[in-house]
């Protein structure tokens, strides 16, 4: 599916997040996984890569095969820089006020893999639980 | 945005705002607006009620994060309660249980306030 860039979207994509990792037989616990962390990244996309512009695209695609339930998220924003990224600390963000950093941590704690890409001006974020538990890589 | 909503409910010296739908990064300018307008009228003492949130994203939690150093500067708080467990569960992943009263009914975090006096 593809949205528009803005936030009054991210319910629909919940939903049809939710749709698929049900059909795909996931347990409950590793659907509300994918769709927050479906929810963040989307998120992440429109309010960084986009600026909280309107007018851009986000596309979501889902990918499953016998022991995977990939979800793609592409934009033609911002690339995320990872090299940025620190993980966040609750204590000082609220003593600055601030309420950033979330996001990325949570996909980082709840997903089994997380990958990033860029080709061209094509930004890639695939995140992927898988189904059967015991396929989780140690490490 | 028709799936989150905030009700209001003072009772004594507390504001209770009862959250129902969804938080996301659409709808927590809502939270926002709600916790905005007790500032306003001087009210410091809120307890969140999440008897009825069915969902929270980063974007929800951000909102407690950005007025609690200022409530509590004002001598108040913001005491969390009735979650429901799959969004109790979002909130202890970050760490809110450390920082914030998160408890099980209202009447537990009016005692808590109670007891502040």
């Amino acid at each position: 599916m593809a949205i528009p860039s803005s936030t009054r979207f991210l319910r629909k994509v919940r939903k049809f997040v939710v749709r698929h990792a049900i059909a795909a037989d996931l347990p409950e616990k590793a659907v509300e996984h994918v769709k927050m962390c479906v929810d963040e990244a989307c998120t992440n996309v429109i309010e960084h890569a986009y600026d909280g512009e309107a007018g851009h695209e986000v596309d979501i695609a889902i990918i499953i095969d016998a022991s995977r339930f990939t979800v793609c998220i592409r934009d033609h924003g911002r690339p995320f820089d990872r090299s940025t990224y620190s993980e966040p600390n609750l204590v000082e963000l609220t003593k600055a006020g601030k309420s950033g950093g979330l996001g990325v941590h949570i996909i980082r704690r709840l997903m089994d893999h997380v990958e990033y890409q860029t080709q061209g001006h094509v930004n890639e974020i695939r995140l992927t639980k898988y189904r059967n538990t015991n396929d989780v890589p140690i490490g | 945005m028709g799936n989150f909503s905030v009700g209001f409910n003072l009772r004594d010296t507390v504001q209770v705002l009862s959250l129902k739908g969804e938080l996301d990064a659409h709808t927590a300018s809502e939270l926002e607006a709600a916790i905005q307008k007790c500032k306003d009228d001087g009210q410091y003492r809120i307890i969140v009620n999440g008897a009825n949130l069915h969902y929270i994203s980063s974007a929800g939690l951000g909102v407690f994060m950005a007025f609690i150093e200022e409530v509590r500067n004002e001598g108040g708080d913001i005491k969390i309660a009735a979650l429901q467990p799959k969004v109790f569960n979002v909130f202890d992943l970050l760490g809110f249980p450390l920082l914030f009263n998160i408890v099980d009914t209202e009447d537990e975090a009016i005692h808590l306030f109670e007891k502040q006096n």
